[in-house]
């Protein structure tokens, strides 16, 4: 493990130039660079305000700009995680002719994928940002969770793309099934709407990973609460294995990439 | 510690030819069936597998440099992808001391829509390098190309010989203490291929160990005192590389292939005595190729041509009996004849190839082919290049002594 660790701290520089190169190539090919940033995330936003304004008519309350910003804050780190996930698990099929020629540790594929849409994010975020202020929204020192937590979906969506990754290179429809599931996923994880609008059945929503890091998100942005200790550690923990999981796994059939390519 | 880098010790490798269940849809349902299936099919599987290396066991030491010599599908890449841990063998070991650089495709990684300069730094980052590293060498690795002004310009605009002069100009400036290298040299013209030797040569003279598979045997004679011989996975002969070459050659001839029966086939090609077929040769030297043919249906005015060929594959000479005075042959079925070409060996020393071709008169459809039909190599005391010798002769006038003498080196003489 700390041989392998080692040589993927030495393949930084690879690491670096391969996200370089995607985020590189994606805005060079289109003008519509930018614009394509934030419309994943906003038609999230979109779906998500629709479905706050439904739940708002149901129980005779009135929409406020808060809802409007919890689904905001949701939606950009959903939409990285989707987009991670999905250029993650095709990433080494994309780059076979490198995984069949040259050694160096397989890794960087998934990892610079997921990592190529930090870019993204980052544009989605500042958007996100300007229109929060716009509409008078005053952080407290709370909303600083926002770097850890992230950091946390990072490692989650590095895990789990370790692991499509190699299994998409051994079975080439799973790629397809990734898609159904993150089509649905949304539904199973409280971004169009907050867990405790499932009210008792909100902890069984929060055994999703990812469900904890966006409450704790929306929580802290928004509303300036600190987010909730247990299930924060609850997402931590399971990251840890996880990534511990992934990357065992990944650098075990690694060794068989080249010939079943 | 000795000076040993690279060792293979009894590396077996096994593959699995025809089917693989790559998608779940396939292998889930296939599971299911052998679970049913059970007991003596379990046997199965064995036949489809095979051994792409088998008990391949060889030391290379420092500052060594080795050509690995083989058939295609004799296992070289398979070999190479194990040196450079792209591929785990089945059983054995192998031990690399130092920093192995492995070139088994030039430009990899080459995205189309970046430019020249951006993809030196992918490509040297994939090969290995720092970005540090690259940074420092750049204007040297764009000079070796010779890419001028097009360094900004998306590769994807690139000729392929620009392409992979760029490829192989990265790759040259690596640096490691072991060079693997499978091919490369097939690409771009004449200069720079010249060019590639002489890069890899003064890598050899700098110290680093070099490993060099090619089908370019005039490249191998020229780089590498010793080579392996590989066939069907299996290490033949660990060798000398003019005594390899000999053996190889001897192989070649055994398995040329035919195009099919179109009613007329050769035979045999023998070079020389049949007897004691040769395989070198000095410049200068008479060569006779004998070439036996057999009709098996009536066949009319074929023509028998006779191509010689550099290592390139490039034809550099030929003839045909009709050409020679001769008539063009009429054969009967059942029948045979034979021609014996005689030919002044004029050629610098290299590899060459013999191959020979029979084709309809008027229509020039193809009734047969062998390519190669033998391979010879010329030798010389004199180092020359290209393939034609013109037998040069030098004459230095160095005034600053007041002397003038005329050097004269015939490239040899039988």
């Amino acid at each position: 493990m700390t041989n392998n660790l080692a040589s993927l701290v030495k393949a930084r520089d690879l690491l670096y130039m391969l996200t370089w190169r995607d985020i590189h190539v994606r805005y060079k090919q289109s003008i519509m660079g930018l614009f394509w940033s934030v419309l994943m995330p906003s038609l999230i936003v979109g779906a998500g305000v629709l479905v706050r304004v439904g739940a708002a008519q149901f129980s005779g309350t009135k929409i406020t700009a808060e809802d409007i910003s919890s689904v905001m804050v949701r939606a950009v780190p959903w939409s990285f995680f989707i987009a991670g996930l999905r250029f993650a698990t095709s990433s080494l099929l994309v780059n076979s002719n490198l995984v069949t020629k040259i050694a160096f540790p397989k890794e960087v594929f998934p990892i610079s994928a997921v990592f190529s849409n930090l870019f993204d994010f980052l544009i989605a975020t500042t958007v996100v940002v300007i229109v929060m202020f716009a509409t008078g929204w005053h952080p407290t020192l709370h909303a600083l969770w926002f770097v850890p937590l992230m950091i946390v979906l990072i490692a989650l969506t590095v895990s789990l793309s370790l692991i499509l990754a190699a299994a998409n290179l051994f079975f080439r429809d799973v790629k397809y099934l990734v898609e159904v599931f993150l089509t649905y996923a949304i539904f199973f994880t409280p971004v169009l709407y907050p867990a405790k609008m499932l009210g008792e059945w909100q902890h069984v929503l929060m055994l999703n990973p990812i469900a904890p890091l966006l409450e704790g998100i929306a929580n802290s942005v928004v509303l300036g609460e600190a987010p909730d200790a247990f299930w924060t550690w609850y997402s931590v923990i399971t990251t840890a294995l996880l990534l511990w999981a992934g990357y065992g796994l990944f650098k075990r059939l690694e060794s068989k990439f080249a010939e079943s390519i | 510690m000795s000076d040993v880098v690279l060792r293979m010790d009894q590396v077996f490798k096994k593959f699995t030819k025809g089917e693989r269940h790559d998608s779940l849809r396939d292998m889930i349902p296939a599971m299911v069936k052998s679970m049913l299936r059970r007991g003596p099919k379990a046997q199965d599987l064995k036949n489809d597998e095979f051994w792409a290396l088998q008990d391949v066991s060889y030391e290379i030491k420092r500052g060594e440099a080795v050509g690995i010599i083989g058939h295609n599908g004799a296992g070289k890449s398979t070999m190479l992808k194990h040196l450079s841990g792209i591929m785990r063998p089945t059983s054995g070991r192998i031990d690399v001391y130092g920093r192995l650089s492995a070139l088994i495709e030039v430009g990899a990684g080459f995205h189309p829509d970046l430019t020249g300069r951006e993809n030196v730094y992918l490509n040297g980052v994939i090969l290995g390098m720092t970005r540090e590293e690259i940074r420092r060498k750049f204007d040297e690795i764009v000079d070796f190309a010779g890419l001028g002004d097009f360094v900004d310009t998306p590769v994807k605009r690139y000729s392929s010989g620009m392409h992979a002069r760029l490829g192989f100009a990265v790759a040259a400036h690596l640096e490691p203490d072991i060079l693997v290298i499978d091919e490369v040299l097939s690409v771009g013209d004449y200069a720079f291929q010249a060019k590639g030797i002489a890069k890899m040569r003064s890598v050899v003279e700098s110290g680093a160990t070099v490993i060099f598979v090619s089908h370019n045997l005039g490249a191998v004679v020229g780089l590498c005192e010793r080579s392996l011989l590989l066939k069907n996975g299996k290490l033949l002969l660990d060798a000398p590389t003019p005594e390899v070459i000999r053996t190889y050659m001897q192989q070649i001839s055994a398995v040329r292939s035919h195009t099919g029966d179109k009613g007329i086939t050769i035979e045999s090609v023998s070079l020389g005595d049949e007897a004691a077929p040769r395989l070198t040769f000095r410049p200068g030297e008479q060569l006779e190729i004998k070439v036996s043919l057999r009709a098996s249906a009536p066949v009319r005015k074929v023509s028998c041509v006779l191509y010689i060929k550099d290592k390139q594959y490039y034809t550099i000479f030929n003839a045909s009996p009709d050409r020679l005075g001769a008539s063009l042959l009429d054969l009967e079925a059942g029948e045979t004849f034979s021609y014996t070409f005689a030919l002044d060996l004029h050629l610098a020393p290299g590899a060459f190839h013999v191959c020979i071709a029979l084709l309809q008169h008027g229509t020039g459809r193809v009734l047969d082919v062998v390519e190669p039909a033998a391979t010879f190599l010329v030798e010389s005391d004199v180092d020359l290049g290209g393939a034609a010798n013109l037998y040069p002769r030098l004459e230095v006038s160095d005034e600053r002594q007041g002397v003038s003498a005329v050097l004269t080196r015939q490239a040899a003489q039988s």
